[in-house]
């Protein structure tokens, strides 16, 4: 018995809600980070989802290049934030306001 | 004579070249016959064509396009025609004497290459103004002798009064610039024309006497009155002489102030075309003639009295151009060009042997001291004053005087104010004679003068025989195929008005022999007598007085008004307004940046939702069928 699509892009939205609400409730950058990953997969999920049904290639290719990007953003903010670690702020993303100059 | 009119323009521009980039470099020698030197060759280049016109030729050559704009098209046209012919003569001929005089009068002066630049530069300008086949490039001619002159009266710009002359001389002659420049609209507007060639053969398409066509002359005639020095516009002429004598002698002889009797004469097809601007043009000469005469009579510096007998003498050559006697106008440009040449180069020989004093009650036993430049400058006032057969003067005066005494209408009134311009004219110039020279009864002082070099006096001495001779030169015959032959009058009739002429001349000069020689108390009795009119003129009727309250002053309070109220407040208040209004508004809204990830975070997603609303609404997936 075939798994209908609608149940995969609600597990995408539900994912993808989730890494929202994390994002703008949780202080920690390194959560706030994952929360980032979470709604990229969230995407993808969305991409694989819809590849499969209509029997084209096209959403896995875009997928693999969110994966792509993902990792390269990973790369700069990690050592942003060891940056930001080793200068001896606080890790709370509400104290790093230095943008707003 | 295609390569030889360009020929007499390039003489001059590259002599200004060349003595305005490397003359700081060059010696004193070779700057000064460069400059003399470039002018001396455009004369050789004018004695060919004057050959080539005397056969018979002319030309209306076309060079290049200088700018196109649709069906608008402004060529760099040459005319040579008799007219331009005795023009270009006259400028290079007397520029050239002027020139060689220069060498020994600027001698001394520490911006000598400077100088030969400019004269070169003016000299350039008048010709372009004169060998110019259409409107545009006459403008430009026009707008460069205004700019030359303004160098040149503000030559020695360390002196206060000199920097105030050139800038009067030159916001007096843009007035004048703005005028041709309108006229040059309103042919365009009208004819569809700018070369003279087009509109001297459609200038008849335009009704005769019509508001146009006066139009076009009167404007025409606000330039050539600006750049002639006639009223009301004259007030800068006195005040050039702030200049160096030389830059005096190019400017009333051979440059700028006959500009405008070359204009009028030039468009006399069109001033033929509108009688009362015309009239206007003679109205203004005869009375211009007549109120510089009578305040040279009271002036005692040497150059203004020169300065206003030239104002005087251009004011018969409009009132002859005005009347149609156009050959008489510029017969009287060309002798008047030489004698008062010759006057102003002996005049700064005077003023150079005592010491820049220019004060005519200063000098004195000049015979003894600088003989040549007293013998020359007694010839340049007799021909001057019309002195009978032998001067030039005599006979060129004496033609506009019967040319308006023997016109039909009330253009008799204007021959009467030339002949009482007569009188007043051998009073001043022999006022200045004998008070500046010396008479026999001026004691023999022990000041001892020196005669100028050879360099200065052999120019003045050639100008001397022009002011003699130039009478018998036959111009009226070699300007008729531009203007047609000037009416034959009978000799009974010749003699009888110069005459008259002469009488009025002999009592001019008599009054000032016996005022100033003989009987020198009675002249200052007179002038106690005469008092108050004696002021009135000797300052010149006030009318830098009454410019002064009329323009200037008022002109400087709207100045200082726009700078003390419209700029601070209206100007600097607009500006100082919108940056405030856009610091406070930006005040309000800097609370919305707050540097926080997460509240940024919230707008992008309310903004990407909004959007996806937006966007499903707008195609039509409205919530409530989604199930469908």
């Amino acid at each position: 018995m075939p798994v209908p699509a609608y149940t995969f892009l609600l597990l995408s939205g539900a994912l993808f809600t989730l890494g929202a609400i994390g994002f703008m409730v949780r202080r920690n950058p390194l959560v706030v980070f994952m929360c980032i990953e979470l709604m990229l997969n969230a995407v993808n999920l969305a991409f694989a989802t819809m590849s499969r049904y209509l029997n084209s290639l096209d959403g896995v290719v875009f997928a693999f290049l969110v994966i792509t990007v993902a990792a390269a953003e990973v790369v700069v903010g990690i050592a942003i934030i060891v940056q930001v670690y080793r200068a001896g702020r606080q890790m709370d993303v509400d104290e790093l306001d230095l943008m707003k100059e | 004579m295609d390569i030889l009119a360009p020929l007499v323009l390039v003489a001059p521009i590259a002599g200004f070249l060349v003595n305005a980039l490397f003359g700081r470099l060059l010696p004193r020698r070779v700057v000064g016959w460069i400059g003399a030197g470039s002018i001396g060759l455009a004369f050789v280049f004018a004695l060919v064509i004057l050959s080539q016109v005397l056969g018979g030729q002319k030309l209306d050559q076309s060079y290049f396009t200088w700018w196109q704009s649709g069906d608008f098209n402004v060529p760099f046209n040459l005319y040579v025609d008799a007219l331009s012919t005795l023009m270009i003569l006259v400028i290079t001929g007397v520029g050239f004497l002027i020139h060689v005089y220069s060498i020994g009068y600027m001698r001394e002066d520490t911006g000598f290459s400077r100088f030969f630049a400019y004269m070169n530069l003016f000299v350039f300008s008048m010709l372009l103004l004169v060998l110019s086949g259409n409107l545009v490039w006459l403008i430009i001619g026009w707008a460069l002798v205004g700019l030359s002159s303004y160098l040149l009266i503000g030559f020695w710009f360390e002196r206060r009064s000199a920097v105030l002359a050139a800038r009067k001389a030159f916001v007096m002659n843009t007035i004048g610039d703005v005028g041709m420049v309108f006229a040059a609209f309103l042919i365009f507007l009208n004819l569809r024309v700018l070369d003279f060639q087009g509109l001297f053969s459609r200038v008849h398409q335009l009704p005769k006497g019509g508001t146009i066509i006066t139009a076009i002359c009167l404007l025409l005639l606000v330039g050539a009155v600006a750049k002639s020095a006639q009223l009301p516009l004259h007030t800068w002429l006195p005040d050039a002489m702030e200049g160096p004598t030389p830059v005096s002698a190019l400017i009333h002889a051979a440059t700028m102030v006959t500009a405008g009797v070359y204009l009028v004469a030039r468009m006399h097809l069109l001033y033929d075309w509108a009688p009362t601007a015309a009239a206007t043009v003679a109205v203004i000469g005869g009375v211009t003639a007549l109120f510089a005469a009578t305040i040279g009579t009271a002036q005692i510096d040497i150059k203004r009295i020169l300065a206003y007998s030239t104002m005087s003498q251009i004011g018969y050559m409009f009132l002859a151009v005005g009347i149609g006697g156009y050959t008489a106008g510029m017969f009287h440009f060309m002798t008047h060009a030489f004698f008062k040449a010759l006057l102003f180069l002996a005049a700064g020989n005077v003023i150079h042997a005592f010491h820049e004093d220019q004060d005519i009650r200063h000098m004195g036993n000049l015979r003894a001291g600088l003989p040549i430049t007293f013998w020359t400058f007694l010839i340049g006032t007799l021909s001057i004053s019309g002195f009978p057969i032998v001067t030039a003067g005599f006979w060129s005066k004496d033609e506009i005087i019967r040319a308006a005494l023997t016109a039909a209408g009330s253009e008799v009134v204007l021959g009467v104010l030339a002949l009482i311009t007569a009188g007043l004219t051998a009073f001043y110039m022999f006022r200045l004679f004998i008070v500046a020279f010396g008479w026999e009864w001026l004691a023999h002082d022990d000041r001892h003068l020196h005669e100028a070099p050879p360099v200065q006096t052999i120019p003045i001495i050639i100008l001397a025989a022009g002011a003699v001779v130039g009478g018998y030169i036959p111009v009226a015959s070699f300007l008729s195929p531009v203007f047609g032959q000037p009416a034959e009058v009978g000799t009974l009739a010749f003699w009888g008005l110069a005459g008259l002429t002469l009488a009025a001349a002999a009592i001019g000069f008599a009054v000032a022999y016996l005022l100033y020689a003989r009987r020198p108390q009675l002249a200052v009795a007179w002038r106690t007598r005469l008092g108050p009119i004696h002021t009135l003129v000797e300052r010149k009727y006030y009318v830098d007085e009454l410019y002064d309250r009329l323009f200037v002053r008022p002109g400087l309070a709207l100045a200082r008004f726009l700078d003390n109220v419209v700029e601070p407040r209206v100007i600097d208040g607009a500006v100082n307004g919108v940056a405030a209004f856009f610091l406070l508004e930006a005040r309000e809204f800097r609370g919305i940046q707050t540097g926080r990830v997460r509240s940024y975070a919230l707008v992008t997603l309310g903004g990407a939702v909004g959007v996806l609303v937006i966007v499903a609404l707008y195609l039509g997936y409205l919530p409530w069928k989604l199930g469908a």
